[in-house]
């Protein structure tokens, strides 16, 4: 999937994320911020990467804001906002395709 | 991923908690309160532009946490927004043990749901029949229609009533005697239980009354539901407490199905415990008395 728009998903309370993708040229430019940075940072890194690996976004920047998120809601949150930024979140889902 | 084991049709469902699917700070530990039930809400709880992230939340929860032995059911929207078809595929593709149909009103409603379920089930390459069905009551005309609901589908294991929404429709408002959804109420329980299935309470939606919601739990058990839907934590433990059986209630149904079951074997039909008459009209009753009470730990005898 290409980053075809700016899209947000998540919100900043406790143990989610808020993650926001804009369309770039430039591979992925990733900018994380947690609460729990020192401990997780390289944790929440690889899921993110993980998961957009797996969604084949291969371009655009991607922000992080972390609140204590586990893995599941991190990946939950960076898929839903790139199929929000193709239009493309509300039905059809891939689920246990792309999606697991 | 987290298989969860197929859900039982009939078990143990004193309590049903509501929660909302796309809070995460909720749904991850939501096991540890020790409700019979959890109900992930894709429904109300959850705001209309966010609809798909719950679903996306939802999934991973389903697939991720180990909820144990706390049955999973989600809460679908409306079959008259744009919203249940999609819902209906994420809760079979997670592994839901079963989906609670809001604002039922028909058999067709539920024929309708299941059918989609089905093939949800053939598309995910998910078992056949798994996933569970239940329908929540919340119009007259609902409960006018309870009884084709009730019986519209194998896979139905309860129905509940809602009481926001129903007394809404009936121009009434919440009274601690419960005399606003007492006939809506009767209804439902007699159209459950003439198709076999189980009966669920509304929520009590003032946490800061405890003597109302204590009123209302007692009035639920002596209607005979079979559980209540919940908004909080805090009010598992009352619930539990009333819908298990007393002592007293677990020695003489103890007492009766062993009785039972040695006159029989000595072709004895009718016989007294306790200076009460007995019959095989009671011993179902008796041994649900001790299958509640070996689920509340109060009893741990081989009867049942």
């Amino acid at each position: 999937m290409q980053i075809e728009k700016n899209a947000v998903a998540g919100t900043l309370e406790s143990s989610d994320a808020m993650v926001t993708v804009e369309p770039g040229t430039n591979g992925i430019e990733l900018d994380i911020s947690s609460s729990v940075m020192n401990q997780y940072g390289r944790q929440i890194k690889a899921t993110v990467l993980e998961t957009l690996g797996r969604l084949g976004v291969t371009e655009g920047r991607v922000t992080v804001v972390d609140k204590g998120a586990l893995d599941c809601t991190l990946k939950a949150r960076v898929e839903c906002a790139v199929f929000r930024s193709c239009d493309k979140s509300a039905a059809g889902i891939p689920w246990g395709g792309v999606i697991k | 991923m987290i298989k969860r084991p197929k859900p039982e049709r009939f078990r143990l469902r004193r309590t049903m908690m509501f929660m909302n699917a796309q809070k995460p700070g909720l749904i991850k530990d939501a096991y540890i309160y020790g409700c019979d039930s959890i109900m992930l809400d894709l429904e109300d709880a959850v705001a209309e532009n966010q609809k798909d992230a719950a679903r996306f939340s939802l999934y991973h929860a389903l697939t991720t946490i180990d909820y144990g032995d706390t049955e999973v059911i989600v809460r679908i929207n409306g079959l008259d927004t744009p919203h249940w078809q999609e819902d209906i595929r994420v809760c079979v593709a997670g592994g839901a043990d079963g989906i609670r149909i809001a604002k039922c009103e028909s058999a067709q409603d539920v024929k309708t749901v299941e059918a989609h379920v089905l093939a949800a089930e053939r598309e995910f390459g998910v078992e056949e029949g798994r996933t569970l069905l239940m329908a929540a009551l919340e119009s007259p005309k609902g409960i006018l229609n309870a009884y084709e609901i009730c019986a519209a589908s194998e896979r139905m294991f309860g129905v509940a009533i809602s009481g926001g929404d129903f007394r809404k429709c009936m121009q009434t408002k919440f009274d601690p005697s419960g005399i606003d959804m007492m006939v809506a109420r009767g209804q439902m329980l007699i159209a459950a239980r003439a198709a076999g299935i189980q009966c669920f309470d509304t929520v009590f939606t003032d946490l800061d009354d405890n003597e109302g919601f204590e009123a209302e739990v007692r009035q639920n058990k002596a209607m005979g539901f079979d559980g209540k839907s919940l908004i909080n934590p805090k009010q598992i433990r009352l619930v539990h407490e009333i819908f298990a059986p007393t002592e007293k209630e677990v020695l003489q149904a103890e007492a009766m199905v062993s009785a039972f079951r040695e006159a029989a074997a000595a072709g004895i039909g009718v016989f007294t415990v306790n200076g009460k008459m007995v019959d095989v009209a009671f011993i179902p009753g008796a041994e649900r008395t001790l299958r509640l009470a070996k689920a509340c730990g109060m009893y741990e005898g081989d009867l049942v």
